[in-house]
């Protein structure tokens, strides 16, 4: 009988469906992405660095993370004004904006692609009057950041939505009634509290930048140093079977990835002993 | 049917929940866990009901092994302390439920399941609450609907946790007198924990005493009431006062003075006296083997509650009694005082 | 469009959103509280800005919206749209469209499935069972939505292309992966993996385990616990992951598109034949197809907040939040 004193759980399946969860992540995220890293392997620190160096590869980079970083400031700075009209004020289709919000998540990414083309081309019905006053959007490197920032907008606003609609009234009515005008309220007592969301928002539209592919291409012109991001350039190595370069790019933008992840991570941790739970 | 556990341990990470535990119950028992939280009540319940596992140890239910089965095939109804009523179904399809599950071979068919339910229900007295969800049912009502499924697979034993835990006062009151009245009328061998000494008192016929994964004392209310067996069981139920004593040979001293009581088989050494607030026997100043200034009087009822300030030491120690209303305290007055029963037992750490 | 307010999300969301397009999939909870802080700005209120300000803030948002969100999407339909409904319906009646609306649904149905099987499974382990590691476990299953869509696709060609590492054996023992329908709903699956079971996980783990320990008390085997307790408890959560993994599933370009090998008329998805016909100045039949899946994310964020409602009124505070 002693055997039967093993551990045992209360409810049954505690085997079978950890060996299946973990079976099946396996399969499909661990070993793939291990590959990924042993193909990494295959190169030589040297071979490595010089793809990386190379100067289209750095371009594709730079014109990546620095224009993620600009569209996720530009999220940011939209989103915050988003959402305290949305949270704060009643103004007719308030909900249907709302709702609205979640289309550039919805919308499939080769859809947002043509569509913002559509719009910014030459003849588009937003192209047109900005080629007049001389902008050229479509086909630029500012037609990436545009479409940028249409995938990045839903993040910063789910985020910093649920926290300051939580964010408890009376602390702006202690602050009023210690004698804080509006202004002084706003930017010392509501912002600062929002701090944590704003950040894990713009971190989380910057990720999704970084890595957007579909969104962008159509607009981008992807010309080669201009206007070719880093997805690209991966996706052209391999139509050229040049399989190392396509890996060390993609492995650069994964420990990106990761990278925001981590930082993701210690902000919620930083919310969470902020902001005391109720 | 009996229950029997036998040196039973078990461990969550570093801290002991039950630590070698022995329990015999007898057929047709009521009988109470009661313990502080954190005391492995609800742990050694749960190692009965077969939801969780001893790290060692022996369960048997009518001596048979209980271990070697899971939950499911024991047998054992079992009441959770938030009901855990299924909340997509009704009332009836609660009941029902333990009974529907069962394997085809014994499956009842609908009449004689519908027929059960609806005793069941009668025997809680909500019948009328069968199409009702769970959701809509007051707390007091949720609890018998738990009880009266638990019962619905004929079960072997029932254990309960913390039955009332979750009810407010007067709710609590009135269940426990039904929660007694049912048991005499099924006469199925319970278990039931629970933290409220008063509660396992007035309910069961024998009270386990448990702390940080030990039993402390096992026996009948009065029992445990009047023989506490250890310092934690005097202290946990009825009200006592303690005080800091001295045992040398034969003689108790507080604070250097002799106490005109005898040790009884106490240890000399560092010890507590224990005495129920009724058993302080009071007097003018003078009797007694302790004098005392009365600083706050109550009076409510047949008692009066007064606060004392006893003499000597530092004078700082202070002890609340209750004494009858046959002679008034007043503030300020001095007065002798003299345990009329009491224990003494060997002061821990 | 709908008429509630599309998406409210947790109450405590920074915990909930473990990583990138996490935000989309936490179903969520506690709708009373938020509309309970929701005051209407009365003008004596001290929590509000002056008129002007409050006017320069809306028309920000609501310009800002219309240009980069709404625009777009009527873009779509006027695209579709300009040459009459005669050449729309004809466009989607060519066979290479007829083709991709049949592989698109074919490997939604695939992963959608797989995913969904995954998930609960997934769910039942972590939301159900205590041990080490819980927390890394789940990052790893969020993963995916933290890589690139075209990285998703390229660890798929380095393991079964002509140069992977199971390439060669794939060839001599004439397997088709890539460039083929395996490929396709393997990259899929990896984007979609997430959904079902990041949308389970906190309610499974908010409804702890006392109905099922109390249904196996009672008798019930193992199965008989989950389908006649646990999965009417999470149906609406269910379901909420299964539609927006099934939005993923076909709307999926980017993996896609480096598995696919774009072979007209056999592994051309939705979203590849979009971008086909578009570079290929067919902006009428490009939009067509891009109109149908436009439809799809507005169908779904509707539904969505439908079940958003039913999760919301599946939550009603339990009784008795009191001690353990």
């Amino acid at each position: 009988m002693s055997t039967a004193v093993a551990r045992q759980s209360s409810l049954p399946g505690v085997g079978l469906t950890m060996g299946l969860t973990l079976t099946w992540l396996s399969v499909i995220i661990l070993i793939p992405l291990a590959g990924l890293f042993l193909k990494t392997l295959e190169l030589s620190p040297g071979q490595f660095w010089e793809i990386l160096t190379s100067r289209r590869t750095l371009n594709a980079l730079k014109i990546s993370f620095g224009l993620s970083f600009a569209a996720a400031c530009v999220n940011l700075v939209m989103g915050t004004i988003i959402v305290w009209a949305l949270v704060r004020y009643r103004f007719p289709g308030r909900r249907l904006f709302d709702a609205i919000v979640d289309i550039p998540f919805a919308l499939p990414t080769a859809v947002a692609g043509v569509a913002l083309t559509q719009l910014f081309a030459q003849k588009g019905w937003l192209g047109a009057p900005l080629a007049e006053l001389g902008i050229k959007v479509a086909f630029t490197p500012i037609g990436i950041f545009i479409a940028m920032v249409f995938i990045g907008i839903p993040f910063v606003v789910r985020t910093v939505q649920p926290v300051l609609i939580d964010l408890d009234p009376e602390i702006e009515e202690a602050a009023a009634s210690l004698g804080a005008n509006r202004w002084h309220t706003v930017f010392r007592v509501i912002l600062p509290s929002l701090i944590p969301a704003l950040l894990t928002g713009f971190a989380l539209a910057f990720a999704r930048a970084v890595g957007e592919y579909g969104s962008v291409i159509f607009i981008a012109g992807n010309l080669p140093n201009v206007s070719e991001i880093a997805p690209l350039l991966i996706v052209i190595r391999l139509s050229e079977f040049r399989y190392a370069d396509a890996t060390a790019i993609a492995v650069i933008m994964l420990l990106a990835s990761f990278l925001i992840i981590l930082v993701v991570n210690r902000l919620q941790r930083w919310a969470q002993t902020r902001i005391p739970a109720h | 049917m009996t229950i029997e556990v036998k040196n039973i341990v078990k461990k969550f990470g570093a801290f002991t929940a039950l630590d070698n535990v022995d329990l015999k119950v007898g057929k047709g028992e009521l009988l109470a866990l009661l313990g502080p939280s954190g005391s492995g009540k609800t742990t050694l319940l749960r190692i009965i009901a077969g939801l969780d596992w001893p790290d060692a140890g022996e369960v048997r239910i009518d001596g048979e092994d209980a271990l070697g089965h899971g939950a499911s095939e024991r047998h054992v109804g079992f009441v959770f302390q938030h009901y855990a009523l299924f909340r997509h179904m009704t009332v009836f399809e609660n009941v029902a439920f333990g009974l529907r599950v069962q394997p085809r071979a014994i499956r009842k068919d609908e009449a004689t399941i519908r027929a059960r339910v609806k005793e069941l229900l009668d025997l809680v007295q909500l019948d009328w609450l069968a199409n009702r969800y769970p959701s809509q049912l007051s707390g007091g009502q949720r609890q018998r609907i738990a009880l009266a499924r638990a019962l619905a697979i004929e079960p072997r034993i029932l254990l309960l946790d913390e039955p009332f835990g979750a009810l407010d006062a007067k709710v609590r009151k009135e269940l426990r007198q039904w929660l007694r009245s049912l048991h005499s009328e099924i006469h199925v061998t319970s278990i039931f924990v629970t933290h409220d000494q008063e509660e396992a008192l007035e309910v069961a016929n024998r009270v386990v005493v448990m702390d940080k994964g030990r039993i402390e004392q096992i026996g009948t209310p009065g029992d445990v009431y009047d023989n506490p067996a250890t310092a934690f069981v005097h202290g946990f139920i009825g009200e006592s006062i303690v005080l800091p004593v001295e045992v040398t040979g034969g003689s108790v001293r507080l604070g250097g003075r002799p106490l005109n009581i005898a040790a009884g088989g106490a240890a000399s050494g560092a010890s507590k006296l224990f005495v129920r607030r009724h058993d302080m026997q009071i007097g003018p100043a003078g009797t007694g083997s302790l004098e005392g200034a009365v600083r706050h009087v109550r009076s409510f009822g047949p008692i009066q509650r007064a606060e004392i300030a006893l003499s000597g030491g530092e004078g700082k120690t202070v002890i609340e009694i209750d004494a009858p209303r046959d002679r008034e305290l007043q503030a300020g007055e001095i007065i002798g005082l003299q345990p009329r029963r009491y224990r003494i037992f060997a002061a821990q750490d | 469009m709908s008429t509630q307010s599309s998406f409210v999300t947790p109450a405590t969301p920074l915990r909930a959103y473990a990583s990138t397009a996490d935000l989309a999939i936490s179903p969520p909870s506690h709708r009373e509280a938020s509309d309970r802080a929701r005051v209407v700005a009365s003008p004596k209120d001290l929590r509000t800005e002056p008129a002007p300000v409050r006017f320069v803030i809306i028309a920000l948002a609501v310009s800002f919206l219309t240009v980069f969100v709404v625009l777009p999407l009527v873009v779509v339909f006027a695209s579709a749209f300009s040459k009459g409904i005669s050449a729309y319906f004809a466009a989607l009646a060519e066979p290479e469209a007829l083709s991709a609306i049949r592989l698109t649904l074919l490997v939604a149905a695939i992963s959608v499935t797989l995913n969904l099987v995954f998930g609960v499974v997934a769910a039942w382990a972590i939301a159900k069972f205590e041990f080490r590691g819980k927390t890394f476990l789940i990052t790893l299953i969020d993963l995916p939505f933290s890589v690139s869509p075209v990285i998703s696709g390229l660890v798929f060609v380095l393991l079964f292309g002509a140069q992977g590492y199971w390439g060669t054996w794939l060839q001599a023992n004439n397997i088709h992966i890539l460039f083929a329908v395996p490929g396709i709903a393997l990259a899929t699956i990896f984007v979609t993996f997430p959904f079902v079971a990041r949308s389970l996980i906190p309610l499974m783990q908010e409804q702890g385990t006392q109905e099922e320990e109390a249904a196996i008390s009672l008798g019930a085997s193992g199965l008989q616990t989950f389908f006649r307790v646990t999965l009417p408890n999470i149906k609406w959560g269910l379901l909420y992951g299964v539609l927006l993994c099934n939005a993923r599933a076909m709307g999926e370009f980017g993996a896609v598109s480096v598995v696919s090998g774009h072979i007209r008329g056999e592994t051309n998805t939705m979203p590849l034949l979009v971008e086909i016909l578009y570079n290929e100045y067919q902006f009428v039949a490009s939009f067509a197809i891009a109109s149908l899946l436009a439809m799809l994310a507005l169908i779904t964020l509707v539904v969505k907040t439908v079940l958003e409602q039913r999760l919301d009124e599946g939550q009603t505070p339990r009784d008795d939040p009191s001690d353990h």
